[in-house]
């Protein structure tokens, strides 16, 4: 893939991110950087990939194996930990949309 | 690379994008989470078929080791310790992707720029993010002081690592002549000095403006995802990271906004003259002042017999504990017919949204929630407003005192009700070190000890009215 592709791609995705999130109330600000935070654990996969291409090279072993860890430590903690927040938005089901 | 993986990113990124969109919506949050957690999957399951992947015992073993202990961590914790949790988690994703630059710069022979610049940005992104979310997480959990800490020549010394950094990373990527250092030499020294700046920036900054270091630190991780996405040419690392960096971004901004402060003076703040300057005018004007006290049977009498009540929950109630009892007392209250509201500043406690968060854990129904513009101009026909644990949120000098550091925020008008009861645990200054003529004013009461102890007390005094 060439640089100038990745590049076309990071900069959309910099519209986009700032485009989804556009007018969030403020109840949610922690929430959603809890969410975003357990989506920047997509580092888990490269960690993965070192692990997987190891081959037998004991540093990429160990270093992907930490990696592995720690993102997985990420993905998992991030997601649980905004599923529990936001569990309790939804406890009452009758409950309106925060207006505005 | 095989179909399989390309397809995995694929999905993952829209459904990522999707998880966004709906996480910055109340109605559909918690499925945009699940969302994104579905995309996680999807794109870790789709990486095991790329091609010449081994070591597939290893990568099981690797993941359920961060899977119980993140689990377990994510379910136990307190709701109110929420905020450290997410910056714990942070710094845990900006290793990973140190170790993970640091694994490519070990399998590069010769330092191509096109591969080791964004390498180079994913170690540096990476450690600071890593320790600059320890230190966080150890400030608001307690372990390191939560008050700014002030060194001589911070700025100099800061300034002074940066520039090394950016002398060692040029000279790999130009492969300077003479270099006696391999590229994965120097990315250690580098990797140790962009750790040690981590702590460096984060130690000075007080514990009121974490929240906005941990969205920083939070995008600052998206970035070192998205650039150790371009190290390794993957689609979906560079689109999830990027996504987070931006949206990140944004959010930090939203926040500054909402307490009227600039990110540059969150960030560097403390190192100039002028906080330090405040924070001293500060200690010394409230020298001939008293604040007042009142039993707990007249403050229950206070309220008891109020028309309205507006409850202002602050930091206080979440580390006491308190959000069961204050509903207890807001339902006694209501009983006896007494209208009962309460008052949610867009910062309140360490995090935006981390009251609402809070009360609704005790179950306090949602409409009784009022944001501050809503509310402010209903203190004037306020019988009482209830300060628990809050401070600088409620704290006039924003209003008035130009001189104040937090000279324009804008505050929950609570001098503004016919009597305000303030609990709080000591006659210190709040968070952010300021003096608060709240509570000097005639017509507050103060109500001394643990938000959880103070309440329990009124919720029995009440209950014998």
């Amino acid at each position: 893939m060439s640089a100038l592709a990745m590049t076309y791609i990071f900069i959309l995705a910099i519209f986009a991110g700032v485009e989804v999130i556009g007018r969030v109330p403020a109840v949610l600000h922690t929430p959603l950087m809890s969410g975003a935070n357990a989506i920047h654990g997509i580092v888990l996969i490269g960690g993965v990939y070192i692990l997987g291409k190891a081959s037998g090279d004991l540093t990429l072993t160990l270093l992907g194996f930490a990696a592995v860890v720690l993102g997985t430590l990420n993905v998992v903690g991030g997601f649980v930990v905004t599923d529990r927040m936001l569990e309790m938005f939804k406890k009452k089901p009758s409950q309106p949309e925060k207006p505005k | 690379m095989s179909l399989a993986a390309e397809a995995s990113y694929l999905i993952a990124s829209v459904l990522f994008v999707f998880g966004l969109k709906r996480l910055s919506s109340a109605r559909t949050a918690r499925s945009g989470n699940l969302m994104a957690a579905l995309g996680m999957a999807i794109a870790l399951g789709g990486t095991l078929f790329l091609e010449g992947m081994a070591n597939f015992g290893l990568i099981a073993l690797a993941i359920l080791v961060g899977t119980v202990p993140g689990w377990i961590l994510a379910k136990r914790v307190q709701m109110t310790a929420m905020p450290q949790m997410v910056s714990l988690f942070n710094g845990m994703g900006g290793a990973c992707a140190l170790l993970i630059s640091l694994a490519e710069m070990h399998s590069i022979p010769v330092a191509e720029w096109q591969h080791a610049l964004p390498t180079l940005f994913g170690i540096l992104f990476g450690a600071i993010s890593f320790t600059g979310s320890l230190v966080a997480f150890g400030k608001l959990q307690g372990l390191i002081s939560e008050k700014p800490l002030r060194w001589p020549l911070q700025k100099t010394i800061n300034s002074l690592i940066v520039l090394i950094i950016f002398i060692a990373s040029a000279a790999m990527l130009i492969q300077a002549p003479g270099l006696e250092l391999s590229p994965m030499q120097l990315s250690l020294v580098l990797t140790g000095l962009a750790l040690i700046l981590g702590v460096l920036q984060v130690l000075p900054i007080g514990g009121a403006d974490m929240p906005v270091v941990i969205s920083v630190l939070n995008s600052c991780t998206g970035m070192a995802a998205a650039v150790t996405g371009f190290a390794m040419q993957n689609m979906s690392m560079i689109i999830a990271g990027t996504l987070v960096g931006a949206a990140g971004s944004l959010l930090t901004l939203l926040m500054c906004k909402s307490m009227n402060r600039k990110l540059s003076n969150v960030l560097f703040g403390s190192f100039g003259a002028g906080a330090s300057g405040a924070t001293a005018g500060g200690a010394a004007s409230g020298h001939d002042k008293i604040q007042r006290e009142i039993t707990f049977s007249e403050a229950a009498i206070l309220m008891g017999y109020g028309r309205r009540v507006i409850i202002i929950p602050g930091y206080g109630l979440a580390v006491a504990q308190a959000q069961h009892l204050v509903h207890e007392l807001d339902e006694l209250l209501e009983k006896r017919g007494v209208e009962v509201k309460y008052a949610i500043h867009p910062v309140a406690g360490r995090m935006p949204g981390h009251m609402n968060v809070l009360l609704a854990e005790a179950n306090v129904p949602y409409p009784k929630l009022i944001d501050m513009e809503e509310i402010n101009p209903e203190f004037a026909q306020t019988d009482v407003a209830l300060v628990i644990g809050a401070n600088d949120v409620v704290n006039p000098a924003a209003r008035k005192d130009p001189s104040s550091p937090i000279y324009g925020m804008p505050i929950l008008n609570a001098d503004h009700a016919k009597n305000i009861l303030v609990v709080k645990r000591g006659r210190g200054v709040g968070f952010a070190g300021i003096e608060n003529d709240l509570f000097f004013d005639l017509k507050t009461r103060m109500l001394f000890g643990d938000a959880k102890n103070v309440l329990q007390e009124l919720v029995t005094e009440v209950k014998a009215l």
